[in-house]
């Protein structure tokens, strides 16, 4: 059901783990629906100088982790904002319809990342998007 | 690479000595049963003596065993054909929340049309609860069907206590044998159930090829029309092949059954002992007693990881197990049967069913716990909850 590509992310996962000293955190999704993602951001002058994920879900939620951290690496906040699922799952060359939805996580917890970052320099506190259950 | 198959529930390879029973009904018996001719008779010959030998095998007579083209369309028949022909007499049905797909979405179906459907709970090691099931029985429940074992968690389910209960009040019993067949000496007539559904492929058997036994006398509509075969209950040309190596395939497996269910469960076991002493935040689902569960089963649920990704890890290191996780259906509802023996959907994802046959080694297992070990570390590691639990261990 997976392409290689998808399967060679999901087996050797780039920029795992969680930056010490992050810039922004991003963490959406719902364990009950069996999936959760993490991603933490280095910005230096605007731009993502590294971001590493943790992820809790199937092995396209695991691929389009590491690659949405891949692609954002180097980026301005604003492209980075900009970087949609889609653009995700092309780099990829393709998931099965069923598992769009992981994709989709992808991008939204990059962009959590980059809200939390925005707060945190105005001073203001991120709301917790995590329903532990 | 070396590739260790551990979903026999799911199916299991054919039997070499299986497979040269089948082989003269493909090119040179290649009959119809039905025809009238020495082509057909020669077939007939077949049908009918594997139909014999099944039935002697399962203490059944030989009009009543039906073949169908497997478990799904047994358990269709057994349940829309018995409420179809029980009408003036009611239409409620009793059934476990924990039955197969074939089961659970044919009754949902039957809801459609205005038949009336009592889910049965089990508890947390997916034992049917019978004062529930007493309770549910109304004067017109037609039929109440349990599976024999589940196929998710081994859980080996009281039949007899089912049909005592039943008829007790006149009801029908139907129970889904699909998972039990390769590993209980079922006996229908010790049973006393009326309909048991199952489904060569299960122990060794090929594929497309069940049976659905019909208690003599039983009145019941056709599921599938056609012409006279079947004695016109069941319409279709006759799958030769798969009749001849249905029976043998039963009477390999029912001669040898203490033997290697003894030698599966000891593997099983091996297993068992072996994730849980050396894989923490483990839990195993299904039933404690291990007399009480298919020899065959091992369901482990490993907290804060998802089943998807240890099933597709495992399988790039060549070995095959089931997920409980129904998210590569499409849906994000974790499997029914866990849920139902109390699971929360978190846990419930990371759920694993390893199913060992006979031709899986002590070797194979130990290679299989070694590798799983590494993956449930490598996964728990990249995993966001087991950080947010605080519960980072040496693992």
């Amino acid at each position: 059901m997976y392409n290689e590509k998808v399967m060679e992310a999901f087996k050797n996962p780039k920029n795992v783990g969680e930056i010490e000293n992050y810039d922004g955190l991003g963490k959406v999704g719902n364990a009950s629906c069996g999936d959760i993602m993490q991603i933490t951001l280095k910005i230096e002058n605007d731009v993502i100088v590294d971001a590493k994920f943790k992820t809790f879900g199937c092995a396209a939620a695991i691929a389009t982790s590491s690659t949405a951290t891949q692609m954002v690496i180097g980026m301005t906040i604003d492209e980075a904002l900009k970087l949609t699922n889609k653009k995700v799952v092309e780099e990829l060359e393709g998931l099965p319809p069923q598992k769009i939805h992981c994709s989709v996580l992808a991008e939204e917890a990059i962009k959590a990342a980059i809200e939390d970052y925005q707060n945190r320099k105005a001073g203001k506190v991120t709301p917790d998007k995590i329903d532990m259950v | 690479m070396k590739r260790i198959y551990l979903d026999h529930a799911a199916t299991t390879p054919l039997d070499g000595r299986v497979f040269e029973k089948m082989s003269p009904y493909f090119m040179d018996v290649y009959g119809n049963a039905n025809s009238q001719h020495s082509f057909g008779r020669d077939a007939q010959k077949a049908v009918d003596q594997a139909r014999d030998q099944i039935a002697r095998l399962i203490g059944a007579k030989p009009g009543e065993i039906y073949f169908t083209s497997g478990g799904t369309e047994s358990d269709n028949w057994a349940l829309k054909g018995v409420v179809k022909a029980h009408k003036n007499k009611g239409n409620h049905v009793i059934i476990s929340k924990i039955e197969h797909a074939a089961m659970l979405s044919t009754a949902r179906e039957l809801e459609k049309d205005g038949v009336e459907v009592s889910y049965i709970d089990v508890d947390e090691q997916g034992f049917i609860d019978l004062d529930q099931l007493k309770k549910a029985i109304r004067p017109t429940t037609v039929l109440i069907s349990c599976m024999y074992a589940n196929n998710e968690i081994g859980t080996i389910e009281p039949i007899e206590e089912i049909v005592k209960i039943a008829k007790e009040h006149g009801i029908l019993v139907h129970t889904d044998a699909v998972q039990a067949m390769g590993a209980i000496d079922v006996n229908v007539s010790a049973l006393g159930v009326d309909l048991l559904s199952f489904s060569a492929h299960k122990f060794n058997g090929p594929k497309g090829i069940g049976a659905l036994y019909i208690k003599n006398g039983i009145p019941m509509d056709r599921l599938i029309s056609g012409g006279h075969q079947e004695r016109t209950r069941r319409g279709g040309t006759t799958n030769v092949p798969g009749v001849v190596g249905f029976a043998e395939a039963l009477r390999l497996t029912k001669e040898n059954m203490q033997k290697d269910n003894e030698y599966v469960a000891s593997l099983r076991d091996r297993f068992v002992q072996r994730v849980t002493a050396e894989i923490p935040f483990v839990k195993l689902n299904g039933a404690r007693d291990m007399a009480k569960r298919l020899p065959s089963n091992a369901d482990f649920s490993f907290e804060y990881i998802e089943g998807e990704s240890i099933l597709f890890s495992l399988d790039m290191d060549g070995i095959a197990v089931s997920s409980g996780s129904a998210c590569s259906s499409g849906s994000l509802e974790p499997s029914h049967v866990l849920l139902a023996i109390g699971l929360s959907e978190e846990i419930a994802h990371g759920t694993i069913r390893f199913s060992f046959g006979k031709e899986n080694t002590v070797e194979e297992v130990d290679y299989v716990v070694d590798t799983l070990k590494a993956t449930i570390r490598r996964l728990r590691e990249m995993s966001p909850l087991f950080n947010l639990k605080g519960e980072i261990k040496d693992v």
